[in-house]
């Protein structure tokens, strides 16, 4: 069973307090990325796409963004963030000589994880709306999804930072596992045009296809059947990577 | 020391902390335990005064009062000047005695410090000797480990000297010393007359390098003998023992890797 109490906001709170010491460079990208990219594919190479399925291609990709930032901002957090604070910082170390338990630990810093992406996300909102993008008021429900897929983006990268022997070593999943997650998860154009085996594998091992499900419906406020499928792999997968992230991390900590 | 602080699963046998059992009640101890860990693993993100309210947090500490408490402990290690400067800024003695600081954030019963001093210019070390023997003067239980005799034989009222996992003695520095090595050791250059001469005289003497030690406590008469009866021309050291010596006897010379 996982030893976790309350104590773990105190986990959290270090981290957002550190965030916030530094909240002009932490701010920037989720300001940035969505401009960049709608102004480069949407509305660049946008011109040449007339529609995807019937949806004006800028507003075909924004729940893309919105999902890819998520997905960067928790994983790297839990990743190199969390390394360099297990680590380089022994900030693990000097919280678990306190009552706080190695599991609030690990939890405190998954949660936060998913915060970011939740942080990352409201904070790209309102560019997406400038933009008129997205729809409103469905639209709000990025919100808190952000923070459950951030949790699994979060949960995943835990896992990896328990394993990994060294912090470029973290390299391997954020080359071998994200980035052709960005491209492959229906993100730029629609999955139905990859062949069938990788759509299925994009479905069954792939967490960014579902995020990108959910918020493509968030957004275009189209719900169907399907997403509960969505949520419903997100969600099994969140709660076995988030346990077994704490079983990793114990045993790489505890000796 | 890890397994004391609850960080580290018990190897066997039965380990009680403040008389509560290690694997049953690992919160309530740690949550009355101050640990100085050899490692700074203080928190670079946040100032001084910063990384005391954070670590206050993990231990439930309410606001105000840790907001209090930083502040007393700040001016007690003679930090205040250093209040919101980050920990990179800080020189290692400072880092230290913010270390200090922070394991009293929670007025601990028992505070337990690994190698307080390592590696620290004797400014520093001296000025963190006076502030661990101003807690013990106000009556707070140290526990310490440490590599620097002197230090233990400063600070510690019972001390264990433990070589290999095995402890070895236990007791109070001045009986230890009086007990395994004398009050004085009197030291003379090595040479095969002198060997020869305390050999002849039945004197008990180790060898340490280059040098000849005489345990004893009647450093006068060992010193009158070597001059006038082994006619030894080079200068004779007379000097009060240590727990170095005593350190040295019981654990032996070679290097221990």
């Amino acid at each position: 069973m996982l030893d976790i109490t309350n104590r773990v906001r105190s986990v959290w709170r270090r981290n957002w307090d550190a965030f916030l010491r530094t909240y002009r460079v932490n701010f920037i990208p989720p300001f940035v990325e969505p401009v960049l990219y709608l102004l480069a594919l949407g509305f660049g190479l946008g011109t040449y796409i007339e529609a995807v399925d019937g949806i004006p291609y800028p507003v075909f990709i924004a729940p893309a963004l919105v999902s890819i930032s998520v997905m960067y901002s928790s994983f790297f957090e839990c990743t190199y963030s969390s390394f360099v604070r297990m680590y380089y910082q022994k900030t693990f170390d000097a919280i678990i000589a306190t009552p706080v338990s190695i599991d609030e630990v690990i939890a405190g810093e998954m949660l936060w994880g998913a915060t970011r992406g939740m942080i990352y996300a409201t904070l790209m909102l309102p560019v997406l709306l400038l933009f008129g993008v997205v729809a409103m008021p469905s639209s709000l429900l990025l919100i808190p999804f952000a923070f459950l897929a951030g949790l699994l983006f979060a949960s995943i990268a835990m896992c990896f930072t328990a394993i990994t022997p060294s912090i470029d070593a973290l390299n391997y999943p954020s080359f071998l596992f994200i980035t052709p997650m960005f491209l492959f998860s229906g993100t730029f154009f629609p999955l139905d045009l990859l062949p069938q085996p990788i759509q299925y594998f994009a479905l069954a091992a792939l967490p960014l296809t579902h995020v990108v499900g959910i918020n493509r419906a968030i957004t275009l406020s189209a719900f169907s059947p399907t997403n509960l499928l969505n949520l419903a792999w997100i969600a099994v997968a969140t709660v076995f990577f988030f346990v077994l992230a704490i079983r990793l991390m114990k045993r790489r900590l505890v000796v | 020391m890890k397994m004391i602080q609850c960080i580290s699963p018990k190897t066997g046998g039965t380990l009680q902390v403040l008389g509560m059992d290690v694997d049953a009640h690992q919160r309530e101890i740690k949550g009355r335990l101050g640990v100085v860990p050899q490692e700074t693993n203080l928190d670079p993100d946040f100032s001084a005064y910063r990384n005391l309210l954070v670590y206050a947090r993990y231990f439930g500490i309410p606001k105000r009062e840790a907001e209090q408490r930083a502040e007393e402990l700040l001016a007690f290690m003679q930090l205040e000047e250093k209040r919101d400067v980050l920990i990179d800024k800080l020189s290692g003695g400072m880092k230290r005695r913010l270390i200090i600081a922070r394991a009293l954030i929670n007025a601990p019963e028992l505070l337990i410090l690994d190698e307080p001093t390592i590696g620290l210019d004797p400014q520093a070390r001296h000025l963190i000797w006076e502030t661990l023997r101003s807690l013990q003067a106000e009556g707070n239980t140290l526990v310490l480990t440490t590599h620097y005799l002197d230090e233990a034989e400063r600070l510690c009222d019972r001390l264990v000297i433990m070589d290999h996992g095995k402890i070895l003695v236990e007791g109070a520095p001045a009986d230890l010393i009086r007990e395994h090595a004398g009050s004085d050791v009197v030291e003379v250059e090595r040479t095969e007359k002198v060997i020869a001469c305390l050999t002849g005289l039945g004197v008990n003497y180790d060898l340490a390098g280059d040098v000849i030690q005489v345990f004893t406590d009647r450093p006068h008469d060992v010193a009158r003998e070597l001059l006038e009866v082994c006619r030894h021309e080079a200068a004779v050291t007379v000097r009060p023992a240590t727990l170095e010596d005593v350190f040295l006897r019981l654990t032996g010379r070679r290097l221990r890797e």
